[in-house]
């Protein structure tokens, strides 16, 4: 484990200048992300925000190499990159000392909905790679649009408040359980809140031999509409409140990270977005109700499977 | 030392993909292209090449993962048919874009709906804007030559696009056919070692593959250089092909003008009804009509001039198309033929015919429909604007 003060020598490998919003929770998460790795990253990044803000030709922010291909197959062009390595390796078309690490890095649109198919299949066919998902529930790039990462009663573009609907009306995938589901070395729930926790995971992450899966929350200030200056502290909410736990499976053993100390009320973490207004409202009790059941019926399985007691 | 085989063109294809042993295969099953990767996916078990080999999960992961690998270094084939080129559209544009040498076998089977799993090529005319060179055969035989070529086409420095070469499902794929299949050394010379453009894995060269263009950005230029790179092919697929006839004794036209020199009326064609059609030519000739066959062998770069060059002195050209444009003017093949004869300031009169959907039989009597017709419009004098059917149940 990297102490703090090795990590802050190691260069940066997503350089500034990239055109993100101030306060984007990707790019914290890509930067601490690229940090951990034990060799030199190559990457692939699925289309939305990361990839059209951080490589405008003629400039890219990436120091590592990087192939952007379509919107739903990061997971299989990474699978690409990956094995001609090995071919090349294996026939000594590339140095044997030659020592590379390879990560996908898709949003939750990519991840959780158009690309769910091409990250199932890489994962199956356990190719050696870091698949990240950049979570901030919902299809950002594009304009905020909803996706199978949007929780229960969220406003979203495409899931608006009215008089007919309010919010989204079904509850969210549960993509760390599916990624878990196909048996890989490493899986893990991640924030940017918490960067030490993060790293670590993906340093492991790295170091696993096969497919790892880091799903990464990582607020959107535009999206969840909060200042650009509490991206940390809203993630850390989601934390906090048990929305969003902190966990990893390590060989297929359920390890429970975080432990919140208090049991901090979700109403605090709505109270801080513009996206859950609408939920102070009096008639939308129920639909806040349903989402505290859902948190605390996953808190519980996942009590559960960690072997901890509630 | 060659070999004479009798096998399918399946076969063939599998072969031509073990001699060429490439570093990587992406690739997902699907009829009537099966028959290949699973013959080769027996050369990859019984370790006779050092391809590494994905299954992957949908023909849309194959062309992204050979992306992916083509752009790290690795020599890549890969192989689909119908539907599967169909999921892979969006991808073909960005192979092409990104300028990856992948070189794919297309085996052509009709686009859904209905679903039909026989022949016409609907499936790679469809691809036809992508940017992908295009080689059609008529035989087991040149689908073997041409899939040997298209690896050093798409490799050549001045060309550095992707390359599909067709033929046609059920029909050619997977019927016996004699094949002079050249040694292992022959074609290893001949493909040579790869050497990329560029790669991806070296760490001391990152580099970004893929990147934004924003509204001040370069597309239209950049679109402009795969065109020229597509006019460039011309010259390179000429040159592959003298030094392959050198090689194996056998000419690769970039189109087979078959009786065309004192004809006065002829039929152009793609695929293995060529063979019919020659055959029909040879009846025809032989009762004194002065018949003639083009066979497009290279479909993209489109050889204008050479068509041109080579139908020009007709009085009648009918167009057998495998494939329509539903709402367009005609049928793929036809547009293209008789854009090219516009400008002449004699021209041929043009008709088309649309043939062989979804795996319909073509006879030899259908092919004579078509030269009959051919002579009832070039005595008429002018041409039908709609195009004709061949074979439809009536």
């Amino acid at each position: 484990m990297t102490t703090l003060k090795e990590l802050s020598h190691k260069e940066e490998l997503l350089t500034g200048g990239h055109r993100l919003c101030a306060g984007c929770g990707a790019s914290i998460a890509v930067r601490s992300i690229l940090l951990a790795a034990d060799a030199p990253v190559v990457s692939g990044v699925a289309t939305g925000c990361l990839e059209v803000s951080t490589t405008i030709y003629p400039y890219t922010a990436w120091r590592t190499s990087l192939i952007h291909n379509a919107f739903e197959n990061c997971a299989a062009t990474v699978t690409g990159v990956e094995t001609a390595y090995r071919s090349l390796k294996k026939q000594g078309k590339l140095p044997a000392d030659r020592e590379l690490r390879f990560a996908a890095f898709g949003g939750d649109g990519s991840s959780y909905d158009i690309g769910f198919q091409s990250l199932s299949g890489a994962l199956e066919r356990g190719h050696k790679f870091v698949y990240v998902c950049y979570n901030n529930e919902a299809y950002m790039n594009t304009g905020i649009q909803r996706s199978g990462a949007t929780p229960l009663g969220t406003w979203t573009t495409t899931t608006p408040v009215g008089a007919a609907h309010t919010g989204k009306e079904e509850h969210h995938k549960d993509l760390t359980f599916v990624a878990a589901a196909h048996d890989i070395p490493y899986v893990a729930q991640a924030s940017v809140s918490h960067p030490r926790d993060l790293i670590n995971k993906a340093e492991k992450a790295f170091q696993a031999n096969g497919p790892a899966f880091l799903n990464v929350l990582a607020p959107c200030p535009r999206g969840w509409r909060h200042e650009s200056n509490l991206t940390v502290e809203v993630a850390k909410t989601a934390v906090e409140t048990k929305i969003w736990p902190l966990y990893e499976i390590e060989n297929g053993e359920w390890k429970l990270n975080n432990r919140p100390k208090k049991d901090r009320p979700i109403e605090e973490y709505f109270a801080m977005q513009g996206r859950y207004k609408h939920l102070t409202a009096p008639a939308n009790a129920e639909i806040v109700e349903a989402y505290k059941k859902e948190v605390a019926r996953k808190w519980s399985r996942l009590m559960r499977m960690c072997g901890e007691k509630e | 030392m060659p070999t004479t085989v009798a096998i399918t063109g399946n076969s063939a294809i599998a072969i031509a993909m073990r001699q060429i042993n490439p570093d990587v295969v992406a690739v997902y099953p699907i009829t009537p292209q099966t028959s290949a990767v699973e013959e080769f996916s027996d050369y990859v078990a019984q370790g006779k090449v050092t391809t590494e080999l994905i299954n992957v999960e949908s023909e849309h992961s194959a062309m992204s993962a050979c992306v992916g690998a083509s752009a790290a270094g690795a020599r890549v084939l890969t192989a689909t048919s119908s539907q599967g080129l169909a999921l892979m559209w969006e991808v073909l544009y960005i192979a092409s874009a990104s300028r990856l040498p992948i070189v794919m076998y297309n085996s052509n089977r009709t686009l859904s709906g209905p679903i039909n799993i026989h022949c016409d090529h609907s499936d790679s005319m469809g691809a036809r804007d992508s940017g992908w060179i295009q080689i059609y055969s008529e035989t087991a035989q040149e689908a073997y030559d041409n899939m040997i070529q298209a690896v050093r086409i798409s490799e050549n420095f001045d060309v550095l696009l992707p390359s599909m070469v067709m033929m046609d499902g059920f029909i050619t794929s997977h019927a016996l056919d004699r094949v002079d299949i050249l040694s292992d050394d022959d074609v290893k010379g001949f493909v040579g070692e790869h050497k990329p453009a560029y790669t991806m894995l070296d760490p001391e060269h990152p580099i970004t593959v893929g990147p934004f263009d924003g509204i001040g950005g370069f597309y239209f230029e950049y679109k402009k250089a795969q065109t020229e790179a597509m006019h460039r092919a011309f010259d390179v697929i000429e040159q592959v092909g003298k030094e392959f006839e050198q090689l194996s004794g056998r000419a690769q036209p970039i189109i087979e003008e078959y009786r065309l020199e004192d004809a006065e009326r002829a039929i152009v064609v793609i695929g293995s009804t060529a063979g019919t059609a020659k055959d029909v030519v040879d009846d025809l000739r032989s009762k004194g009509e002065k018949v003639g066959l083009l066979k497009i062998r290279l479909f993209r770069p489109f050889p204008t001039k050479r068509i041109k060059d080579a139908l020009k002195h007709l009085n009648a050209v009918g167009v057998m198309d495998r494939a329509d444009s539903i709402g367009g003017m005609g049928a793929p093949v036809y547009m293209e033929i008789r854009s090219a004869l516009y400008n002449l300031d004699t021209r041929p009169i043009v008709q088309g015919y649309v043939y062989g959907l979804g795996g319909r039989d073509v006879g030899k009597t259908d092919v004579l429909k078509a030269f009959d017709d051919l002579a009832e419009v070039q005595h008429a004098g002018e041409p039908s604007d709609i195009v004709k059917y061949i074979g439809l149940k009536e």
